[in-house]
């Protein structure tokens, strides 16, 4: 720090921001880890079919014992879907922002049955942009983005397919009607995240479904312990 | 919002350590890559700051452009809006070696009384 008695001094800070908001991801994640649950935020853009896809996930895994945490700006249609189901839902209204944060989460966990459950699902507010930025308490991110939308898509946004676990492209039964080139689209995701799985499927007819429910099998807390 | 609420916290915490009475200057990292917008930020910061030791700072964000290393022949490089062949082996992107910073970099402060 510059010492200039008459004048401004510049003072060093170098402190990440956000640091706030991972402290409280932090607690969450030890809550949720403390009941044994699982929790996967899935991000995408509004419309891509994120509700859709929970809700047939949550019919091809009946014995699991499942929960959702829905996030949108404003109403209760998503988890008014997902209550239909049976499934625990709690929804939360950011009221303008357009992402979830830890601070919510952690004030919307209470409203489920955290010892009840193995798999909690966050179904973040519909946005590719900004939920990247705010860890929640998650173990898993997964990414989604619809036939519709194009397949150039990663390289107008980045972050989140370097940030994903998981890559899913859905409503994949309109593929024959799209110029939605699946293989170009698998190469831009790995040239930022060589690892992630890129699945693609229908959710409304059921083909590529299998491998979802693959993956979500193999990261339910009872496997961890019969390994 | 959480974001200057942030900045708020972390300049005012900086500022009366260093005694300071105003905070004229706020210098703030913002990597490409991050979802963060400079006008959302300068909006709510303008909103949060009246009455505080921060009011009237000025914000000032150095932005820094995305590059990859690749993970083939290990060039960093830059790479263009729809292009993301490395320039040397032409293999496609590589692992985010900058463009995800976000933080407060320093503050300039009055430690004075404006005469």
């Amino acid at each position: 720090m510059s010492e200039n008695p008459s004048g401004p001094s510049r003072v060093t800070v170098v402190e990440r921001l956000l640091t706030a908001n991972e402290e409280v991801a932090s607690d969450n994640r030890a809550e949720f880890r403390a009941h044994g649950v699982k929790v996967i935020n899935i991000m995408a853009s509004p419309g891509a079919g994120k509700t859709t896809l929970l809700l047939s996930t949550i019919r091809a895994l009946p014995h699991e014992r499942l929960g959702v945490i829905e996030g949108d700006v404003a109403s209760q249609v998503d988890a008014d879907r997902i209550a239909t189901t049976g499934t625990p839902v709690v929804q939360i209204n950011t009221g303008g922002a357009c992402h979830l944060d830890a601070p919510m989460i952690r004030h919307s966990m209470k409203a489920l049955p955290l010892d009840n459950l193995e798999l909690i699902f966050v179904e973040n507010v519909g946005n590719l942009i900004c939920p990247v930025s705010f860890d929640l308490g998650q173990d898993f991110n997964v990414g989604l983005i619809s036939v519709p939308e194009g397949h150039d898509k990663p390289y107008k946004y980045p972050a989140i397919f370097e940030a994903v676990d998981l890559v899913i492209v859905t409503k994949s039964d309109l593929l024959p009607y799209l110029d939605f080139e699946v293989d170009t689209f698998r190469d831009l995701v790995h040239g930022l995240n060589p690892e992630v799985p890129v699945l693609v499927l229908s959710a409304k007819t059921g083909d590529g479904m299998d491998a979802w429910i693959n993956w979500l099998e193999d990261k339910l807390p009872h496997q961890e312990r019969l390994a | 919002m959480a974001v200057s609420e942030d900045i708020l916290r972390i300049v005012t915490a900086y500022a009366e350590r260093g005694g300071a009475k105003k905070v004229t200057h706020v210098y703030l990292v913002i990597g490409e890559l991050s979802s963060f917008v400079d006008d959302s930020i300068q909006f709510y910061f303008n909103l949060l700051t009246p009455g505080t030791i921060v009011e009237g700072a000025e914000l000032h964000f150095e932005r820094i452009k995305t590059r990859f290393r690749c993970r083939k022949c290990g060039h960093e490089f830059e790479p263009e809006e729809r292009n993301w062949m490395c320039p040397k082996c032409r293999a496609l992107g590589g692992d985010v070696i900058a463009g995800k910073e976000f933080y407060v970099d320093s503050i300039e402060i009055a430690t004075l009384e404006a005469s």
